[in-house]
């Protein structure tokens, strides 16, 4: 199977995975799952090292380690802020007795 | 160490998937962020491992100086400010990953040509540069236009759709030269070709957002968050990376999925949002003499102190006021007089999707207390007092009623059935939509003018001697 074709077949599956996986989010949640997931396309942050460490131009290194820095502010604020946002979140229940089944 | 690697990317595409299922249930979201980094972590460290990486020294650079500045926004960031934030951080994703496109381009220049690269390859480095562009300088124009360094409202230019439709053309038309003419025109053209991709897309990502109001915002940051994923999952075309690819396709269809929710609840479609660029004239406002009942804090508190339920419906102008503090000790003590307090939460109110959860979280409201749209708007009718503070178009009872509103058919909290209204608000000026608010003149409505937050703790007050 070509390179491509290989890899539309990830993208496809990936995508049904992922509307599968997300289809029922809380109102509650929107937020976090949008800075949570947008850490999680910070993954360009692994293509962006390979072509920093390579050293074969100035130039590509340079663009190596402006992807490598906006990629990594990408992650790492991403899962930051979205760790402080879910720490807010508290339920009723904690703390008093009377609380639904859930 | 080619296999190790590439079972580490195995692992943490489980793992991605596993965070986005605990992300999406209130209990478990907090293990699945850290699942999420977790596996962020085993993808970086594997590919650390890589023997095609000669030196660290740069690299180490670029994630000092992207590690610490992403710290330092994410701890200091105002809940408040929190569009402002994903929206830049969805640009960071995108420009690195048309930046590593542009590299890959720089890369094939290097070592072989872009004559002996394959079509295939060029079209995805076009396509990966295209979207991650788009993306990063959209998220910019969203972040000025949220943390107003430009008007929030729409801004069109003469023939504005005329010259978008156009700039696609062309970027269709450079990618297919750049396909068709690969081995005949001279690498240098070749080159120059991509990076007049790469400034149009830039272009594109500006006109594409400025005309896009503010009200409209929480669509366009789900869909500049979905475009992001997309980018990422396009640089992963470029690098035969499956990791890149899988967590790029999850993003993109969350970010799709939040999108079309954004758009179901404002009953428009993402085209319409996009390029109708919805209140850029604002309506000449007939009967502007009509008669409001403006009201003090001390009746207010009269009317909550002696009610039995009361509905709070938060919107934008809670997170400008920063009230969101003010809000619940004013809840708290309605509570404690033994009155029923619920928050009603459109899905669009503030400026992204889920904005009111985060500020009433952010003041320690219990999220039980938090109903949506379609749980809450049975229970109008039998309110006692609904208090609107700083929302609008998403309580303006003219969607269901006034066909010639441009807001008809959207669906909104049923305020206006409840037994009073009570409307704090800065001034009579309309909602970013531009539309007048039927619910202001009914007779049951009182408004009380002022910033929300000090309005709200001059009832508090006022609320202990009634």
């Amino acid at each position: 199977m070509s390179e491509l074709l290989f890899s539309i077949f990830i993208f496809t599956l990936a995508a049904f995975v992922g509307f599968e996986v997300i289809s029922k989010v809380p109102p509650t949640l929107h937020t976090p799952l949008m800075s949570g997931s947008n850490a999680i396309s910070g993954i360009t942050l692994i293509g962006s090292l390979l072509i920093a460490g390579r050293q074969e131009s100035p130039l590509l290194t340079l663009l190596g380690v402006a992807a490598v820095a906006f990629a990594t502010i990408n992650v790492v604020g991403g899962f930051l802020v979205t760790d402080r946002m879910l720490r807010m979140f508290r339920s009723q229940r904690r703390g008093d007795a009377h609380g639904g089944a859930h | 160490m080619e296999a190790l690697i590439n079972l580490a990317y195995l692992l943490a595409s489980a793992m991605f998937i596993l965070a986005l299922k605990r992300l999406s249930s209130p209990r478990t979201a907090r293990s699945g962020n850290a699942i999420g980094a977790s596996g962020m972590l085993i993808g970086v460290v594997a590919t650390l491992l890589d023997r095609s990486i000669l030196s660290f020294e740069w690299l180490l650079l670029g994630l000092v100086l992207g590690a610490t500045a992403g710290t330092v926004m994410a701890l200091k960031v105002r809940m408040t400010a929190m569009p402002q934030m994903v929206a830049l951080l969805n640009g960071f994703g995108g420009v690195a990953s048309a930046l590593v496109a542009l590299a890959e381009m720089e890369r094939l220049q290097l070592h072989h040509g872009l004559a002996q690269a394959s079509g295939v390859l060029l079209g995805t480095i076009a396509a990966s540069i295209v979207i991650g562009t788009v993306t990063f300088t959209g998220s910019l124009i969203a972040f000025a236009k949220l943390q107003e360094l430009i008007t929030g409202r729409p801004i069109v230019v003469p023939f504005h759709h005329g010259w978008n439709a156009l700039q696609a053309g062309a970027l269709g038309i450079i990618t297919a030269l750049l396909l068709l003419q690969q081995t005949a025109w001279p690498e240098s053209t070749l080159v120059s070709l991509v990076y007049t991709l790469f400034a149009l897309s830039a272009l594109l990502g500006i006109m594409l957002v400025i005309p896009i109001g503010g009200a409209d915002m929480p669509v366009v940051i789900s869909f500049l968050n979905s475009l992001s994923g997309l980018a990422a999952a396009s640089t992963g075309f470029v690098l035969h990376n499956y990791l890149l690819i899988i967590a790029g396709t999850l993003v993109g269809a969350s970010g799709f999925i939040l999108t079309n929710i954004m758009c179901v609840a404002m009953n428009r479609s993402l085209p319409n949002v996009l390029f109708g660029a919805f209140g850029a004239e604002v309506q000449a406002i007939g009967g502007t003499d009509r008669l409001v009942r403006s009201t003090t804090a001390e009746d207010v508190a009269v009317i909550m102190g002696y009610a039995q339920s009361v509905v709070i419906v938060p919107g934008y102008g809670m997170a400008v006021a920063q009230a969101q503090h003010a809000v619940k000790k004013l809840a708290t003590l309605l509570q404690q007089r033994g009155i029923d307090v619920k928050f009603a939460i459109h899905p669009v109110a503030g400026r992204m999707p889920g904005h009111m959860n985060v500020l009433l979280a952010e003041a320690d409201v219990p999220y039980e207390l938090l109903y949506d749209m379609d749980r809450i708007n049975p229970e109008f009718e039998h309110t006692d007092v609904a208090l609107v503070v700083g929302a609008n178009d998403v309580v303006n009872p003219a969607a269901r009623k006034d066909p010639t509103s441009p807001l008809y058919g959207m669906p909104i909290l049923d305020v206006d059935r409840a037994r009073t209204v009570i409307v704090l608000k800065r001034s009579m000026n309309p909602g970013f939509a531009g539309v007048d608010n039927e619910l202001f003149y009914q007779p049951n409505t009182y408004m009380l003018f002022g910033d929300a937050r000090r309005s709200l703790e001059a009832i508090a007050e006022a609320l202990k001697s009634v």
